[in-house]
């Protein structure tokens, strides 16, 4: 009531960003010094492999919810990107990488139309193409009975499977889309709008900040990552698999927040998004090298674990 | 006259869900002219200023634009959480070869800006760090740069100090020679005066008067806004505030060596019940700092805090269970709630003191709320009315409502009739002036020495977040006072302005 909470969260969350690297930087010495397998290089491999599917998903959700936003279609996407891209591999590697691109855009495209046009809240708009997109992903498979592969010798496997030095091509497809990122953010007038629409957006309205066409975009470019992560994860996979990306949108969220995104908008970066997806991988690795744990468990000790590290963000940031 | 009008308006109405903001306005903006637009709270003038601007569409009416507007709304509307050379240059950002915005240049080119407005602080700062007036002087520099044929100002000195104030006449009339025309709307009849040309008045969304200012004497411009004759307006003075008061000898509120790094150390005041003490000092002399270590809501390095001779925790509840209540000076974020009702956000503060176990009484309520809209003169279509869609006036008379009607012992009033109209304005201060009569203990502090001179019965001067001195009696003089606060900054602030504007 009377102090100014956003002023001290604007300091504080850039303290909070240092914290969740902070927390990387001891979950790795931690869990190499226990588990001497950590460290090997196909583990690290592994690794930033898996976070690069993630990592893709959350550059775009950082936008989202920069812009005061929120986008919960992108686990459906995800899928509905990689049976998609499956399903035009038949036709060859350009059918299989734009089809998911050009159709989860398109829904994107239509949640920020929605959003921006007739300002529904963007938690019921993305709600509702969360599920569609998985409506549509089940008529087109036949409830997931059918499962498009791909050949292993076309162009489009070479994408997921390829490597160089042994680091698979997602994981350099995901480390340039973060750099675009950051510098589409912080170096252009649309990544100027999105931190003003999200800041203040009746203030964005007055300053002449073109408002409805921002959210347009970041709804729309949210939609073709997440494609783009399915097709990836499809070329990996060598086939496009309908039962993943459930509740995968959390995840997003997830590392956006750890990252030191303020969920309230305005303020974020994709640095930030990248080291929570780091955090999330690391946690999720450890509980695999324990390996005895019941996959249900799983899920609570990565909970406890998440707990934990933001937690130790909060005493940090002291 | 001659008529070379850059903006021209013609029988544009608006009407706000069945409320009429704006009925058949013609308006006309000379090219390089000063044209001062006042009226009431809720008379329409930032309403008229939006449709000007295009953020409002008119229900009917035509408007011709000549030339680029730019605008500072009522509103501080700039970005908190960005930086202050983001929120300078946002839309128009310096580039690099390739294309990308070239952020050295630009915080170089801000703060190369706003040191000819008086700012130094770090430009790469969060906007939101900076005081309220280095905010408004941010949006000024903003709307200025922005190279247009007309500049529009809505309350622009609204939430500046003085020096400030002469700062931005200053620019005012260097936009002037430059040919700019400009829109002024302002509640301060002085800076009124001072600069404009012409004057358009509005009273209840009708323009009732447009012509020049110099020829139209004060109190009748007063009567035209008002709505009422000259005779009913010269029987009240200036200000409204009546003789000094009767004060125990006991302090109720004593506050000893307050401190917290770097904005005041070892401040002391104390106020006896039925005292209003005046807090006098330059921007930046810890003025609301003090007020917000008395109530709890700035961390202290040292001091305490005593009411009725007894040490109150440093913490906002339990000042207010002691009996302080503050009006702050931010009223936009600290303090209205936009999306509850008027009633609402009114009792908000007095809901403990208005309920028995937890319920409130609706009549009470309604009772207290229409007392207060009606002293306060807060034109609203109904207490239920959202907060949200007040003029900027009529939203701060409702945050001084809500601590009015706690009923506190000590009442801290941070600015309480910034932005205000003449007629509430004398409203507000006679109020004051009667809750210190029933014994409530003030600490007022008001950039307007006027007000503070006229309704303070003891001053104390800050400079630099210490005490510099305390005014009593005879004492509570203009003369006094400047020279107490800080006697060459405020040397030309009685003669012709803006001169040390060019010394830059
Ligand atoms: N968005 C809105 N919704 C409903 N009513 C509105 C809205 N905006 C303005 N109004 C109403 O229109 C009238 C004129 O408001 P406006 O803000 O133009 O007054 P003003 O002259 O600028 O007053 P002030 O001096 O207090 O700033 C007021 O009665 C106000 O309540
Ligand atoms: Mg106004």
């Amino acid at each position: 009531m009377i102090t100014t909470p956003t002023v001290t969260n604007a300091r504080t969350k850039v303290l909070q960003r240092q914290g969740a690297a902070v927390a990387l930087v001891l979950m790795v010495v931690v869990s190499w010094l226990t588990f001497p397998r950590f460290g090997s290089l196909d583990n690290l491999r592994d690794l930033a492999l898996q976070g690069s599917f993630l990592v893709v998903i959350a550059i775009g959700m950082t936008f989202v919810i920069i812009t005061g936003g929120i986008d919960l279609s992108v686990g459906s996407l995800y899928a509905l990107g990689g049976v998609l891209a499956a399903w035009g591999s038949q036709y060859g590697f350009l059918a299989a990488l734009t089809l998911p691109l050009v159709v989860c855009g398109v829904i994107g495209l239509v949640n920020g139309l929605l959003i921006a046009r007739t300002n529904m809240a963007p938690f019921i708009v993305t709600l509702a193409s969360l599920l569609f997109a998985r409506g549509l992903l089940l008529a087109i498979t036949d409830e997931g009975a059918n499962t498009y592969q791909i050949p292993g010798d076309s162009a489009f496997v070479e994408l997921g499977r390829g490597t160089v030095f042994g680091f698979g091509y997602p994981i350099f497809v995901a480390a340039v889309l973060a750099v675009l990122g950051g510098m589409i953010l912080n170096r252009t007038s649309f990544g100027q709008n999105v931190f003003a629409t999200g800041g203040a957006e009746q203030s964005a309205v007055l300053l002449g900040v073109p408002v409805a066409k921002t959210k347009v975009l970041v709804y729309t470019m949210s939609g073709t990552l997440a494609g783009l992560a399915g097709a990836l994860t499809a070329a990996y996979l060598q086939s496009g698999v309908t039962v993943i990306g459930v509740g995968l949108e959390l995840d997003a969220i997830a590392v956006v927040v750890i990252g030191g995104t303020l969920l309230t908008g305005g303020m974020g970066t994709i640095l930030g998004t990248v080291i929570g997806v780091g955090l999330i991988k690391v946690i999720q690795n450890v509980i695999n090298q324990i390996g005895t744990l019941d996959s249900n468990y799983q899920s609570v000790v990565s909970g406890v674990f998440l707990l934990i590290v933001v937690v130790l963000q909060r005493i940090l940031r002291r | 006259m001659p008529t070379d009008p850059v903006i021209e308006v013609a029988g544009v109405t608006k009407t706000f869900a069945g409320v009429r903001a704006l009925g058949d306005v013609d308006f006309a903006l000379q090219r390089g002219e000063i044209h001062a637009l006042v009226g009431e709270n809720g008379a329409g003038k930032s309403t008229l200023i939006k449709v000007l601007t295009g953020i409002h569409t008119p229900d009917a009416g035509a408007i011709t634009r000549n030339g680029h507007i730019s605008t500072i709304y009522q509103e501080v509307n700039l970005v908190p959480l960005m930086s202050v050379s983001a929120n300078l240059f946002l839309g128009r950002e310096p580039r690099n070869r390739f294309g990308l915005i070239d952020r050295a240049r630009r915080d170089a080119d801000a703060a190369e800006l706003l040191r000819g407005y008086g700012i130094t602080a770090d430009v790469s700062s969060p906007l939101g760090t900076l005081a309220v007036g280095e905010q408004q002087m941010v949006a000024l520099a903003r709307a200025v740069a922005a190279d247009a044929d007309v500049v529009i100002m809505d309350e622009p000195t609204s939430s500046l100090e003085p020096r400030e104030v002469e700062t931005l006449l200053g620019v005012v009339r260097k936009l002037h020679e430059a040919g700019i025309a400009i829109i002024y709307v302002s509640h301060r009849m002085d800076e009124l005066y001072r600069i404009c040309d012409t004057v358009t008045v509005l009273r209840d969304g009708v323009n009732v008067h447009s012509g020049p200012l110099k020829e139209l004497p004060r109190i009748e411009l007063v009567s035209l806004m008002l709505g009422r004759s000259v005779k009913e307006i010269e029987k009240h003075g200036t200000t409204a505030f009546g003789e000094g008061h009767h004060a125990d000898t006991q302090p109720v509120l004593e506050a000893r060596d307050l401190t917290s790094k770097p904005r005041i150390g070892g401040v002391s005041a104390s106020i006896r019940p039925g005292e209003v003490v005046g807090l006098a000092g330059l921007l930046g002399s810890g003025r609301t700092e003090t007020a917000k270590a008395i109530i709890g809501a700035l961390p202290l390095d040292g001091g305490t805090v005593l009411v009725a001779g007894k040490p109150v925790a440093h913490n906002v509840k339990a000042s207010m269970k002691a009996g302080i209540s503050m009006l702050a000076e931010d009223r936009k974020t600290e303090g209205i709630i936009p999306n509850l009702s008027v009633r609402e956000n009114i009792v908000l503060a007095a809901l403990p003191r208005l309920s028995k176990f937890g319920v409130t009484s609706r009549s009470r309520q309604d009772r207290i709320v229409d007392t207060f809209i009606e002293r306060l003169r807060i034109k609203v279509s109904s207490p239920e009315q959202k907060v949200a869609e007040l003029s900027g006036g009529n939203q701060q008379k409702v945050l001084l409502a809500r601590w009015l009607c706690t009923e506190p012992k000590i009442l801290l009033l941070d600015e309480p009739t910034r932005g205000i109209d003449v007629g509430a304005k004398a409203e507000v201060q006679a109020l004051i002036d009667e809750l210190a009569r029933e014994g409530l203990a003030v600490l007022l502090i008001s950039s307007e020495l006027d007000e503070l001179l006229d309704g303070a019965d003891r001053l104390v001067v800050l400079r630099d977040g210490s005490v510099a001195g305390e005014l009593e009696g005879d004492q509570l003089t203009r003369e006094h006072v400047l020279a107490a606060i800080a006697a060459e900054v405020m040397d030309d602030s009685d003669d012709h302005a803006g001169s040390h504007q060019d010394s830059h």
